[in-house]
């Protein structure tokens, strides 16, 4: 997994938590900065695409290990 | 990227019902939504201080229910007293096990995130209710002010 800059463990969250704790983290985060999100929602794999996608923050990576999913969004 | 606009009227004052409008909300507005609730009739609990809202399996014959009593359990004796508050009880234990928020954290991120949260003046005087039972920061109006914001909103949901 590529560098970061800040992590948020979100595991044992449910939607929308995931998500809303992400917004809120990317937030206090300065453009340009990689934001490390670790879930076990199944759901938040879909649902993070979706928040790139309308927020503008790119998704460089999404990927399942040891049973949680891991994502790396970069602020825009 | 223009704000999106979403408008939604909250209609329903039991547990499960509560959910939809916060959730929805909460979501748009992480994704750069600009929001307004407006609540009417049973949706006015959700704006209580102290929510305590519960849900039924009377009427309901789509809710799983414990031991899958949904399945043989007779209708009727789901009116019985107590069983309310039993599966009340029970949907809020399997709420908090499976790292669903509660209402109140919902309703905290939603008004952090500027929702704006509309209480139906009407349905207020109707039930003789008390503005002094309602959370601050909301605002008291009526039906043509809901079309002011729903008119130029992008979805608008009745739930």
């Amino acid at each position: 997994m590529a560098d970061f800059d800040q992590e948020l463990d979100a595991s044992g969250l449910n939607c929308p938590l995931p998500i809303l704790r992400a917004k809120k983290t990317l937030a206090g985060m300065e453009a340009g900065q990689v934001l490390h999100i670790i879930a076990t929602d199944p759901g938040s794999v879909k649902d993070f695409e979706a928040f790139a996608k309308q927020t503008g923050n790119e998704l460089m990576e999404s990927k399942e290990e040891g049973g949680k999913f891991h994502f790396l969004i970069k602020k825009a | 990227m223009e704000e999106k606009k979403l408008a939604i009227i909250a209609t329903k004052g039991s547990l499960d019902w509560a959910y939809p409008p916060f959730i929805l909300s909460s979501t748009a507005a992480a994704l750069g939504y600009e929001v307004e609730i407006f609540f009417t009739f049973y949706g006015l609990q959700l704006l209580k201080k102290k929510l305590d809202l519960e849900v039924t399996p009377l009427g309901n014959p789509g809710m799983p229910m414990p031991m899958a009593m949904d399945k043989w359990f007779p209708v009727i004796l789901t009116a019985l007293p107590g069983m309310q508050a039993m599966m009340t009880g029970m949907m809020k234990k399997k709420m908090a096990d499976k790292g669903v928020a509660s209402l109140e954290e919902l309703r905290e991120l939603c008004q952090e995130a500027d929702v704006k949260l509309i209480a139906c003046q009407m349905t207020v005087d109707l039930f003789d209710m008390n503005p002094s039972d309602f959370i601050d920061g909301i605002e008291y109006a009526g039906a043509a002010r809901f079309f002011e914001f729903a008119g130029e909103s992008d979805i608008c949901l009745y739930i």
